[in-house]
């Protein structure tokens, strides 16, 4: 029985290999690091593309986390096979950027291939991270998102906290009250530690991260955030983790879990946690814009963008370029925007896009996915509030995360950690600078 | 008298050890040879632009006062590995010797963990000390420590201690095990027909006995430590917090795959590597002398 079964499928398939159409299909390989839901996504978008015309195949296939989808890439690079498509996280911009003989920019695949495209069709914000100080856009906006504030407005409302709190002294003392009433291991805390106070804090108030805009204006650029805004900003959290008023959540995104358990009432992290707030939280929870110390003039500026762009190999054929051209210009439709944005959470890479979600009243329906878009588009971006692009910047998150634990731990001051992650983030930045010529 | 064996053709001795030999090299000189190289060059990530620029990557290196800081982390996260480890599997291994039921079901449940990849078991014990979610985390904060891994250097080196002993004891057990089955019973006897006590025949009769495995674990155990665990600290803590657990190992991961330093990052290996064949070839010239075969 099974091996007539077996049998049977076989006609078929051997029929199916007959009637398969004679001319080739150029196959498209697109590694990324997407998980879960995402990776659903990813899949079915790879599907309609394929399903939607016939010469090329777009296969994805999943590479691990983000670190590791770019070390397969590039290890692959250097064994001479590349993928297509490569999802690169933002911190990875400064390296692919320099890899001049790598990688294929964007703005180059469209004119070869002469898909239509109009960088101004996209979000600035967005697009900005991965252009040229000229405006060419080099890699391919995939999945974005910006730091926001999540709330848990049951606790709050337990506590006595009628209003949300806007600026950081009245994120301070909405923490103490939570404290006051039971939160005793956590007034409020974050992930991602140097994302959120050092990154989206300078930009959120125009300070510069580092000279030349942020390095976005070449690689010979120098660390700037131990002004002394930054120091008090640091020197306040420190003197609120003694009594946990702030409780320090790590590196990385691991301690988001404490917002979903009730722990932290008041959590600092990416928009992107939204689809996991909506599953795990049990309360009545929103986002609201980050922070900012109302004495500092222009503040809020605006937020900046994490999340990860579509990288396009070098050294390919034309005839596969011109497949990546058209998933790219697939993407950028404005419906199929809209609803990927929709569905996902990420935010959408093109104005018409937000702008469809607008008009669909989908954010009056869903007002936490629009917190991060009002941050992005809060005021016109200025030099300090871009985006960056810092080389080494993987590891260089990590010394500014090594600083800012030294100064929570008590082991330095604030001034100290922050001028020693400075001038070691200089040290790296210079090495970077010479492989990057 | 010698053992040996007279081969009468010439080429069959190397024809025997040419798989062993082809294994070295492809797996280790070359690897460590192409390491020596790549010390001298700065490059690129992708591997574009290479660079010959002669020690500037050891002066680099040697400039860093966080280098330094990985070297002791490194003597005192291995002391306290090694010893632990193989203290304690010794200990079990001893008690697993004896005369019990169900023995080979306790043998089976030590040696499991041997199985657990080392991110796996670094995720494992990172849950379960996770400070506010973490099983045995929350017992500890309700008992009033204030159990932080994240900023508290001492309990996040504890953690990657406990995790790196836990993974190790039973690869340690195993041989400890072996080796003590292999002590005759009749020697053991004997002592006590003369009135040894448990302990004075563990000492004096046992242990030296066992003086071969013990010197081939700690052989084992010092690589285990220096190449094995940035898989665990990775895991755990990332080499945080403010670089506690960052030993020399894990800076090399860090600096290479994370960092793409590649320059540097085989400087750190070479090191290394300079260490580990320095610290073998004292434990081969010194403590060997004290092994009984």
């Amino acid at each position: 029985m099974a091996f007539r079964q077996f049998g049977a499928a076989a006609a078929v398939s051997a029929a199916l290999a007959l009637t398969t159409p004679a001319h080739a299909v150029t196959e498209i390989q697109w590694w990324h690091a997407m998980t879960g839901g995402n990776n659903d996504i990813v899949n079915k978008l790879a599907e309609e593309f394929n399903a939607s015309q016939s010469d090329y195949k777009v296969v994805p296939s999943y590479k691990g986390s983000y670190p590791d989808t770019m070390n397969a890439g590039i290890a692959a690079f250097r064994a001479g096979n590349a993928p297509h498509i490569m999802q690169v996280f933002e911190v990875g911009t400064a390296t692919m950027m320099s890899a001049k003989g790598a990688i294929k920019p964007v703005y180059q695949l469209m004119k070869d291939a002469g898909e239509p495209f109009d960088p101004k069709a996209y979000l600035p914000t967005i697009t900005g991270y991965y252009s040229t100080s000229k405006g060419d856009m080099l890699s391919f906006p995939f999945n974005s998102s910006s730091m926001v504030m999540w709330i848990n407005k049951d606790e709050l409302k337990k506590a006595g906290v009628t209003e949300i709190p806007k600026t950081w002294p009245e994120v301070f003392a909405a923490a103490k009250k939570l404290k006051a009433a039971g939160h005793d291991t956590c007034g409020f805390s974050n992930a991602w530690a140097p994302w959120a106070h050092i990154e989206q804090f300078s930009a959120w108030h125009n300070v510069p991260i580092g000279t030349k805009a942020n390095g976005l204006d070449g690689f010979d650029t120098e660390l700037k955030f131990n002004s002394p805004l930054h120091v008090k900003h640091l020197q306040n959290l420190v003197d609120l983790q003694k009594d946990k008023t702030y409780d320090y959540g790590g590196r990385t995104n691991t301690n988001e879990a404490r917002f979903g358990s009730g722990e932290c009432a008041i959590f600092l992290t990416s928009s992107g946690y939204y689809a996991t707030a909506k599953g795990t939280a049990k309360f009545d929870f929103t986002s609201a814009p980050m922070p900012y110390y109302p004495d500092v003039a222009g503040a809020p500026q605006n937020s900046i963008i994490g999340g990860a762009s579509l990288w396009v190999m070098g050294g390919k054929k034309p005839e596969e370029y011109k497949g990546v051209a058209k998933f790219f210009a697939f993407l950028s439709d404005t419906s199929r925007q809209a609803k990927l944005h929709q569905e996902s959470g990420y935010l959408p890479i093109t104005k018409a896009a937000y702008e469809k979600s607008i008009k669909d009243g989908f954010y009056e329906k869903n007002p936490t996915l629009q917190t991060p878009l009002k941050e992005l588009t809060n005021k016109e971006p200025t030099e300090n509030s871009r985006g960056l692009r810092f080389g080494n910047m993987v590891q260089m998150r990590d010394i500014w995360s090594e600083e800012i634990e030294a100064a929570l731990a008590g082991k330095k001051s604030a001034k100290e950690a922050l001028d020693a992650a400075v001038s070691r983030g200089n040290a790296m930045l210079r090495a970077f600078e010479k492989t990057a010529k | 008298m010698e053992k040996s064996t007279v081969f009468n053709n010439r080429l069959l001795p190397y024809l025997l050890l040419l798989p062993q030999l082809v294994i070295t090299v492809v797996f280790f000189y070359w690897p460590a040879s192409q390491a020596i190289w790549q010390s001298f060059l700065r490059e690129d990530a992708f591997g574009l632009v290479s660079e010959y620029v002669g020690l500037e990557n050891y002066q680099a290196l040697f400039a860093q006062p966080e280098y330094y800081r990985s070297m002791l982390t490194t003597v005192i996260f291995s002391t306290l590995v090694a010893a632990l480890s193989l203290s304690i599997a010794l200990l079990f291994a001893t008690q697993a010797d004896k005369n019990l039921k169900a023995a080979s079901a306790y043998k089976t449940l030590m040696i499991w963990p041997y199985a657990v990849a080392p991110a796996v078991a670094g995720v494992l014990w990172f849950f379960m000390f996770q400070p506010s979610l973490g099983m045995l985390a929350r017992p500890l904060r309700g008992m009033g420590l204030d159990w932080n891994p994240l900023l508290n250097e001492n309990h996040a080196m504890m953690l990657v201690v406990m995790a790196s002993v836990w993974k190790q004891i039973s690869y340690n057990f195993l041989f400890f095990l072996a080796g003590l089955q292999s002590i005759p019973k009749s020697v053991i006897e004997a002592g006590a027909i003369d009135g040894a006590g448990p302990m004075r025949r563990f000492w004096t009769i046992i242990f030296p006995l066992l003086s071969p495995t013990t010197f081939f674990l700690l052989v084992v155990n010092v690589v285990y430590v220096f190449f094995d665990t940035f898989g665990i600290i990775d895991a755990v803590t990332g080499g945080g917090p403010a670089g506690a657990t960052t030993t020399m190992v894990y800076k090399v991961y860090a600096d290479g795959r994370l960092g793409g330093d590649l320059g540097g990052s085989a400087a750190q290996s070479v090191v290394l590597m300079v260490i580990v064949i320095a610290l073998t070839a004292i434990q081969f010239r010194y403590v060997e002398r004290k092994v009984q075969y």
